[in-house]
Order: C-alpha cells, then structure tokens, then sequence
C-alpha cells in the first residue's frame, strides 16, 4: 500500500516526508512498546504507536521503517521531527485511537 | 577497522546514537542491507540495555575482511542470574523504562537471535561485558 494511501485512510498529518508519500510499504505494526517492535517487525512496514519519544525514532531508524503514524492525536517533538527528517523517515499523525487505526488499513488490504 | 563509543548513561534521548553511526558506516562500506539491519538491532538492544540499567559504558567496534565484533563495557550492577536473563519477557525494568517503551524483556534474546556470537561476562557490583560477534 502506498503511504499516501495510508494518510488518506487515517485522515493523517504529514509532518515530514511528503516527498516520499508514493512508496510502498506491505506490512504494518501497532505497537507501543519498542522492545517487541524490536523482536517483532518485518522490513518495509509501516508503524503505529502511541508512544511520543525519540527512541521510537531511534528504533525505526535501526529496522529501517519507512514510516511512523502516530495514533490517538499524539504530535512528535521538533527533535522527533529533525531526526525524523534527517534519516529519512516519514512521519504522520492521526486522530485515530491505535486499534482501529490498524484496523482501518488491515480492512483496506494491508495485512499484518 | 576499528570504531570507539563512549555511552552516556544519564541521556536516554541520545542512546542509539553509537548504533546509528555504525549501521551508517556499515551502508556506506557496502555490507547487505539485510545483514546491516541484523547488526544495527542487536547492538541497538545491547546499547539500550547499557543505558537503561548499567548508567552507560564503553563499545568497542572492530571489523575484519570477514567478522564483526562488537565489545560492551560497562561498570554497571551487573547480572546476577545470566540464565534467568536471556529468557523471553524475564525483565528488572521499572515503571519509568516501560513508559519509555522498553522493558519487555526481548532484548538479550534478541541479540542472540540476531548475531553469530553472543558472550556476556557479568560481575554482580562490578560490571558486565557484552561481546556481539557477526560474520560477513
Ligand atoms: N548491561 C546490563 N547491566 C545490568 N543488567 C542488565 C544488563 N543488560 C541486561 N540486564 C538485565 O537483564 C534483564 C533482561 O535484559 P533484556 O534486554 O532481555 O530485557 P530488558 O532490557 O529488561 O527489556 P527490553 O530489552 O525488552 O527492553 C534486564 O531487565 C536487566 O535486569
Ligand atoms: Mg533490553
């Protein structure tokens, strides 16, 4: 599913990586503790996660995770946003809580 | 090759940075994305472990034609049961780590899933030593 999709599904705010809107991604994650993330995710997904901090940055730098959405409303720090930005990773924000979020995208086609 | 690391214990928003500069310089020298990714999560857990329950430490990055070794040093409380530790979930983590968002207790079995090699030498009151091993 491309990640525009995805932002168009959730409603979503870009905050940066606009640019990279047209890429793919075939899997998601929802997820709030980045030790599972850790153990758990496959590459090219998109993440979901309520958790605000830089290390949530720091994880999807090291799983090379293209994307972040933030669910429930939460907004990433400007030093989220700068490292964000500088690694490459785009990140997105939604109002909506984090299950239904993944179920919104699982309903739309993209699978676990 | 040879890379060294000094690890701030006290500065949980720049933990990760080690990690993130090697698997930078591991891209940039050509290594297999998927291998690169390996190395970047192990040492990443291993970095995170030093921060979040040894006040930081020391990481020592040394890279041949064909192995990677990863040394982690840290003056820390160090481990008392080794076993217990390497389990899945088994977790000293307080309150205040798990709202950070770790804590789960994966990242020892972690490293040893995705490494070649895995030593660790605890001293309780002294320290631990981590040693992450990886063929290329
Ligand atoms: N460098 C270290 N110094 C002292 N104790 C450690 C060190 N590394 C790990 N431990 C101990 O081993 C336990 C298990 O470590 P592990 O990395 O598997 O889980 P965790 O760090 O608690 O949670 P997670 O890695 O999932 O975020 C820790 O809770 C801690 O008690
Ligand atoms: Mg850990």
């Amino acid at each position: 599913m491309q990640l525009c999709k995805v932002q168009e599904i959730l409603e979503a705010k870009v905050w940066t990586g606009t640019e990279k809107l047209e890429k793919e991604v075939y899997s998601a994650c929802g997820c709030d503790l980045m030790s599972d993330v850790l153990a758990f995710a496959k590459e090219k997904i998109v993440l979901l996660t309520g958790l605000i901090n830089l290390q949530v940055i720091r994880t999807a730098e090291m799983l090379d995770i293209k994307a972040i959405v933030f669910v429930r409303g939460k907004e990433p720090t400007s030093d989220m946003i700068d490292l964000a930005k500088e690694r490459g990773i785009v990140l997105l924000s939604t109002g909506v809580p984090l299950y239904p979020a993944c179920g919104l995208l699982y309903e739309a086609g993209l699978r676990g | 090759m040879t890379l060294c690391f000094t690890v701030d214990g006290n500065d949980f928003l720049r933990a990760g940075e080690a990690s993130a500069v090697v698997k930078r310089t591991l891209k940039q020298l050509g290594l297999e994305s998927s291998l690169v990714r390996k190395i970047a999560i192990a040492m990443y857990e291993a970095e995170m472990n030093m921060v979040l329950h040894a006040n930081g430490g020391n990481i020592k990055v040394t890279l041949s034609d064909t192995y990677l070794t990863i040394q982690m040093m840290d003056t820390g409380p160090g481990i008392k049961d080794i076993d217990l530790a390497m389990q899945e979930g088994y977790s000293t983590a307080n309150q205040k780590i798990r709202e950070l968002g770790f804590g789960a207790g994966m990242g020892l079995p972690n490293m040893k899933r995705y490494s070649d090699e895995l030593k660790i030498k605890t001293v309780v009151g002294v320290g631990t030593e981590v040693l992450l091993g990886f063929k290329l």
